[in-house]
């Protein structure tokens, strides 16, 4: 055999290099009429969508009515929305009945709220701690005497005067941040060594859970003033924070026991062979892994609570969708063929913002984190 | 979870019933309420035309007005109560836990109720009963002429039987369109599924307005059931049932006597006794009850008299436009009574 010639490989002509920036065109021929059937299928998705859409912006827009100043404004037959209701009912559906002077009370309380969760939850402000330490102890007191107006010389207001979104947020503020520290003391006492500790957490865990949100609320704002003694009645509001709390954070010790399983052996042993404390252990390795997995199942059930909190309008707290319906449904000026529909979308759009922003940065904070698991 | 709930209010009425007048103790009602500075009024939830939240959040309402009277007659200041909204389930609890001094919640006067619940009825400030809505053009005036029409009725409520003994009792037939759901029952109404659409008066006039063109459809004269709706209090405090019900009375005797808001101060030069009597320039019978003797003259410079309070709240002041029929005064021949100031 002969030594191969030095073969010169044949030259090709150089190609264009493909397309790396956005081609609309290649993007749509690629993926909406990539076949016959498919063309098909995207013409009928396109005429679907433009079928809902014109109907809704008939209905919330060319037919809507936007002024008026009760109810036979949009008494007129084939009226679309009737935003002048939403107009008028605007401040109650944020505030309740709050005394109209004191609104701005709620309204310094929300932008301390925001200025708090805003420092907690945008990874670029430094000092994590004291954000951490004010939104989670000095926070809920400033909150508290500002909405309360109990002492400083502010006009006390009465838990039966709030409402509104004020309320919804309330709610499911305080039972988000009150559920997690029971939630994770639950989890981790139902995987203790310590009998007692384990019985007492299974215990709580599967009686909570096995009873409806609706009951809880229920038995604490029916039944529970008949075994306080006589006069000492408390709050409506307190109970049922105290349910909501209670209730969450059963349910959220679940799915941060689903996490702590799914942490290998082998971090506990490493742990323990570099001398850590038992609560070092579990504050340092395990819990971070542990809650860093279940982020979804947590803002799952996060979401979950925030709609639950309509459920207060059956012991006669107002929340969004309960001061809605009262408005909807008993204020005799503003009835008409419209407003209860109007009403519904508008509380129906405010659930959806809120909790399509929670999904949406807890997708964010999930990529974030799983950045070890790339690649 | 309705079963749920019915156990759970069964079971508060049972605990209510088992502990008799605990709000009932040596400290009188009346004398709680002043130390307190203001009166604890249960109102519903909302409900149209008894107690409703207007655009300003402010409460009104028939139901709302009554206890705006009481807080005058007691304070001279018809702003010195708090309402205490509440759902059906809650409103005995909080009654007999003393958390409310007074239910002024269209709450339908029963035996049960006045009885082993605890509580006693202080009067009907508004007799409700099931009636009777139809397109006007059916061209019927009234339920006798009902015979061989489809009525649109909820499905296991009291106002299903109450049509069925009706059409019995007169000898006539009807189709019943039944549904599982109020709003279903109205929307099939709406589409002129069926003829009539019966339901309590207060009701009806209040889906009218949300129908396409209320005009198109009118509220029949008939009355075919009594709901009695009226203001409750704990029993055991005698003093305290006498300032609501004598403050509903004198609201009802005001409007007999032509006394109204407007004319109420040339009303206390005037020489008719009853009236002297009612405005407290003769007699002592305010602080028979334990009250100043301008007690009535406060309640009704607060919310005017019974008519005018139905007329604002219910009536053709409000959107409602719900005739006076059976809340009429005697005289018009309605059934509201009030017995004399002497």
């Amino acid at each position: 055999m002969k030594e191969p010639a030095n073969i010169e490989p044949a030259r090709s002509t150089a190609r264009r290099p493909p397309v790396r920036g956005f081609d609309p065109l290649g993007w749509v021929r690629r993926n909406l009429f990539s076949s016959p059937l498919n063309g098909l299928l995207t013409l009928a998705g396109i005429y679907a969508v433009w079928l809902a859409g014109s109907a809704v912006i008939d209905w919330a827009i060319v037919r809507a009515v936007f002024a008026g100043k009760d109810g036979s404004a949009c008494a007129a037959p084939g009226t679309g929305a009737c935003w002048a209701f939403v107009a008028a009912k605007f401040d109650q559906f944020i505030y309740g009945r709050y005394p109209e002077p004191e609104r701005l009370r709620v309204d310094l309380t929300m932008l301390l709220g925001v200025i708090g969760l805003a420092g907690l939850m945008i990874p670029a402000v430094p000092r994590k701690g004291w954000f951490a330490a004010y939104f989670l102890f000095v926070f809920p007191v400033i909150a508290f005497y500002l909405l309360t107006g109990a002492g400083f010389g502010m006009v006390p207001v009465e838990t039966e005067r709030w409402g509104g979104l004020m309320v919804t947020l309330i709610v499911a503020i305080v039972g988000i941040v009150a559920s997690f520290p029971v939630a994770v003391l639950l989890a981790i006492g139902r995987r203790s060594r310590l009998p007692f500790v384990r019985w007492a957490s299974i215990g709580f865990i599967e009686m909570v859970r096995g009873v409806p949100l609706i009951t809880m609320l229920f038995m604490a704002s029916v039944m529970l003033p008949l075994f306080l003694p006589d006069g000492v009645t408390f709050d409506k509001l307190l109970r049922a924070l105290i349910g909501v709390a209670l209730f969450q954070g059963a349910y959220l010790a679940e799915v941060i026991r689903g996490g702590l399983q799914a942490i290998p052996r082998g971090q506990y042993e490493a742990a323990d062979a570099l001398g850590l404390s038992y609560p070092q252990k579990i504050g340092l390795i395990v819990m971070p892994q542990a809650l860093k997995l279940v982020i979804p199942g947590i803002v799952n059930s996060f979401i979950a609570l925030f709609k639950d909190t309509s459920l207060v309008l059956i012991i006669g707290l107002f929340d969004l969708l309960g001061i809605v319906q009262q408005a909807v449904s008993s204020d005799a000026a503003w009835f008409s063929p419209s407003t209860p529909l109007t009403g519904y979308v508008f509380a129906g759009f405010v659930f959806w913002v809120f909790c399509f922003g929670m999904s949406r940065y807890a997708q964010w904070m999930e990529r974030r984190l799983s950045g070890g698991e790339r690649r | 979870m309705t079963s749920v709930l019915r156990i759970g209010s069964g079971l508060a009425m049972a605990l209510v019933a088992m502990l008799p007048a605990t709000g009932a103790d040596a400290q009188g009602t009346l004398q709680k309420v002043k130390d307190r500075g203001q009166l604890a009024c249960g109102v519903n939830t909302g409900i149209a035309g008894f107690s409703a939240p207007d655009d300003k959040g402010n409460w009104a309402g028939i139901d709302v007005d009554l206890c705006r009277a009481i807080a005058a007659a007691i304070f001279n200041d018809s702003s010195k109560v708090k309402f205490v909204p509440l759902t059906a389930k809650e409103r005995f609890t909080a009654l007999q836990s003393g958390e409310i001094d007074v239910l002024s919640r269209n709450t339908t006067w029963t035996m049960s109720r006045d009885t082993s619940a605890g509580m006693n009825f202080a009067g009907i400030n508004y007799f409700d009963g099931q009636g009777f809505m139809v397109n006007t053009a059916l061209n019927v005036k009234s339920a006798k002429e009902l015979s061989g029409a489809s009525i649109c009725v909820q499905t296991g409520t009291t106002t299903e039987l109450n049509v069925a003994d009706y059409f019995r009792q007169t000898g006539m037939t009807y189709k019943p369109v039944v549904f599982e759901k109020l709003p279903e029952t109205i929307a099939a109404y709406n589409a002129g599924r069926c003829d009539v659409f019966t339901s309590d008066a207060s009701q009806l006039y209040a889906t009218r307005l949300t129908l396409g063109n209320p005009a198109d459809h009118i509220v029949l004269p008939e009355i075919i059931s009594k709901e009695p709706l009226g203001p409750a209090v704990r029993q055991g405090d005698a003093q305290w049932g006498n300032i609501v019900r004598w403050t509903y009375f004198a609201l009802v005797n005001a409007e007999e006597l032509g006394v109204t808001s407007q004319n109420l101060d040339q009303m206390l030069e005037s020489n008719n006794p009853e009236i002297r009597r009612l405005l407290g320039k003769e007699g002592e019978f305010g602080v028979g009850i334990g009250l100043g003797n301008d007690w009535a003259y406060q309640a009704i410079k607060a919310v005017g008299n019974y008519g005018e309070s139905f007329d604002r709240n219910l009536g053709e002041g409000s959107r409602l436009k719900i005739s006076r029929g059976q809340n009429a005064l005697w005289r018009d021949g309605g059934l509201q009574y009030a017995p004399p100031i002497r």
